[in-house]
């Protein structure tokens, strides 16, 4: 889960990264009272996970209360790059900078550690750095179980060569900003710029942040972190019922089980598309192992309920699970449907292989639904479940 | 011979007593698993019954491998408790240790894999979030279902479990060596290079079939490898390539950054390395089929 900028001040702020005062409004009248609050100027930013939001003119300096409200009623509801501004953050306007850095620490998957990456050339993104001037990124290990010690810090700072007036100040900020990553369950904390300003203080001006959603056990905090206004409303409401499900922009809609397969069977399904005028999938949705016929009809209540589907494309191989069990939840959660009322209009192509795989293609036969084709290959199930898409759209 | 789990491996489970470890360990024990104990510190001194065999249940690891000398330990406890788990595993110094949990939060991977290293590597992990290993007709350690095919010379290594299964069904003909799921979180014990270094030096297996998706470099690298290391044939698949950039695909590790991860590059970085790559399973198992059969 990747936070937005102000949600990553308050936990810079929580945690002792010295950050600018800053809050979190979503109506512009509001900005009135949070730029009163900051002695009568501020600096208003949007709020979206995306770069590039100054040049689009999503943060603008406000010298006034009023121009304040101006600034959020232009900004909120802006389009910046496909992403819709909610919310605005009104913060302190920035003292003098006289030198941007880059401090950043991350998840290093290739070498299964942690890293820390320094720059004294910060304010711009760091791959630009690292393509264009790589001797001014300095890259450290850090061993997630010895940390980020004072000394640690110091071997960064040394690395990525801070002016001596600074380093104390650096070092502090990165023992404070290991403490955040480490706490928060973190997979990556950024501070860019972290900017030496004329008093000589070193702050955080703007940060990145994202966690773990593997984490959430143990950070009940993750809650109210999730961006509810931006999920689409199929994701969300297959995030209440538990399914792993992105929406897509196909026509074709897609269950499967375990996370390997349905990624397959969504780019089995692209190759057929490219014979049937381009259709494409709809969705990855992975029921999981064991799929009883509740989960399968709330799987296909959601892809059902998708008004871009054409068809629905039922993928499993049966592994402990055995495929009569699937079969039966395929029958049961059709029935289930049309129990609640609802119109099932779209087809159905089931492919079903391994673990009791003849009988559960058996008890489709026998269920003689008239939505549900059986094909046996994944790759013949793929083109007709594209055909099908293709003839209705 | 097949690599690192045999018929003669020993076999305790680390959460035998729970839900999920009472019905794999019956099932494991149905494939012919040499299971000779659990681990739970609540239920030591006592038996669970498997359909007539009496598998112990140990206070700790140590004790376990100090009484029935085993080699190889399996892990099922829910994800809060792992990064314990695998830690009192390399703490008695278990040759394998397989860790099937998913979910597991990746600072406590990255922790336990840390702490392997400083105990200087003495534990194979294999996983975390990973289906297992299977050795057919000789071991199961896992979820893998045990059915799908028979011993034979081909060796699977794969970030996915329904992908190894349906690799493994395809070819069922043919037969395995050994396959092994690695898992698909961002940090994993056992890589694609660990599983292709030892099909390679395995006088049982005579093909390889490496199966990859996206998010991460772990198939650029291992194509590297195969470059500079591996003579024997290896068949790829990598799964992903229609996923979005910046979306989770299930696996926690599984998702395109910007440009990097994508399934494009993993496959152009394994045929420059020598490697067929299917289009989709059924071609991957058709590519692998010509080869043996050439």
């Amino acid at each position: 889960m990747d936070l937005f900028e102000y949600q990553a001040r308050d936990l810079f702020a929580k945690h002792d990264v010295p950050v600018l005062a800053g809050e979190v409004i979503d109506t512009p009248e509001a900005a009135r009272a949070a730029t009163e609050r900051l002695g009568g100027k501020s600096v208003v930013k949007a709020q979206v996970k995306v770069g590039g939001r100054g040049k689009a003119g999503g943060v603008k300096l406000a010298a006034t209360v009023d121009e304040a409200v101006e600034h959020a009623t232009n900004i909120l509801g802006m389009d910046i790059k496909g992403h819709t501004v909610h919310k605005v953050m009104i913060a302190e306007t920035a003292p003098e900078i006289v030198e941007e850095y880059y401090v950043s620490f991350l998840l290093d998957r290739a070498n299964r550690t942690f890293l820390s990456i320094a720059s004294v050339e910060g304010g711009m993104e760091i791959e630009e750095v690292a393509a264009t001037r790589p001797e001014a990124v300095a890259k450290t290990p850090i061993d997630p179980i010895d940390g980020v010690t004072e000394e640690k810090a110091r071997e960064i700072v040394e690395a990525a060569k801070f002016p001596a007036e600074v380093a104390d100040k650096v070092v502090n900020v990165l023992v404070k900003l290991w403490d955040t990553f480490i706490k928060s369950d973190a997979l990556l904390v950024e501070v860019n710029p972290l900017a030496k300003v004329a008093s000589g203080e070193v702050l955080a001006l703007d940060g990145k942040v994202s966690l773990d959603d593997n984490a959430e056990f143990r950070h009940p905090e993750y809650e109210e972190l999730h961006d509810k206004a931006a999920a689409n409303p199929l994701e969300a409401a297959a995030k209440e019922k538990n399914l792993n499900y992105v929406k897509l922009d196909g026509e074709v809609g897609i269950i499967g089980n375990g996370a390997g397969l349905v990624m397959s069977t969504l780019d089995v399904v692209a190759y057929a598309g490219e014979k049937h005028g381009n259709v494409k999938p709809a969705n990855f949705l992975d029921i999981g192992g064991g799929a009883s016929a509740q989960v399968m009809a709330n799987g296909l209540e959601i892809i059902l309920g998708d008004p871009d589907v054409k068809s629905v494309f039922v993928n499993v191989f049966g592994g402990i699970t055995a495929c009569d069990e699937v079969a039966n939840g395929i029958v049961q959660a059709l029935k289930l449907l049309e129990d609640r009322g609802e119109q099932v209009t779209k087809p159905l192509v089931v492919r079903l292989d391994g673990n009791n795989a003849e009988l559960g293609r058996q008890i489709l036969t026998d269920a003689n639904h008239p939505l549900v084709q059986r094909v046996d290959t994944m790759d013949g199930a793929a083109d007709k479940a594209a055909e099908l898409a293709h003839a209705a759209k | 011979m097949a690599i690192w789990l045999n018929k003669d491996s020993k076999v305790i489970v680390q959460g035998m007593t729970g839900a999920t470890g009472m019905k794999h360990t019956k099932l494991m024990l149905g494939d012919g698993t040499n299971v000779v104990g659990g681990v739970n510190p609540r239920k030591a001194g006592q038996t669970v019954d498997f359909d007539g065999t009496e598998v112990p249940v140990f206070g700790t690891v140590k004790e376990a491998i100090e009484k029935t000398g085993a080699n190889v330990s399996v892990i099922f406890v829910p994800e809060k408790f792992t990064k314990d788990a695998v830690v009192e595993a390399i703490d008695a110094e278990i040759p394998l240790a397989v860790v099937i949990t998913e979910g597991i939060a990746v600072h406590d991977t990255a922790a336990f894999w840390a702490y392997a290293g400083k105990k200087g590597n003495k534990t194979r992990i294999i996983g975390p979030n990973c289906p297992g290993i299977i050795t057919p007709g000789g071991s199961n350690v896992g979820i893998i279902p045990g059915d799908i095919t028979k011993p034979g010379r081909i060796g699977l290594v794969s970030k996915s479990g329904t992908l190894t299964y349906q690799m493994m069904y395809e070819l069922r003909d043919i037969g395995f060596s050994t396959a092994v799921g690695i898992g698909g979180d961002p940090i994993i014990g056992t890589t694609h290079i660990d599983a292709l270094a030892a099909f390679q030096d395995d006088p049982d297996t005579d093909l390889i079939v490496m199966i990859g998706e996206i998010g991460g470099d772990a198939e650029e690298r291992a194509a590297a490898f195969i470059k500079d290391n591996v003579t024997k044939p290896v068949v790829g698949y990598v799964a992903g390539f229609t996923a979005p950039e910046g979306k989770t695909m299930g696996h926690a590790g599984a998702i395109v950054s910007g440009s990097s991860g994508t399934a494009q590059a993993k496959k152009e970085a394994l045929e420059a390395a020598g490697v067929k790559v299917g289009k989709t399973p059924t071609e991957t198992a058709k590519l692998a089929r010509e080869i043996l059969s050439a």
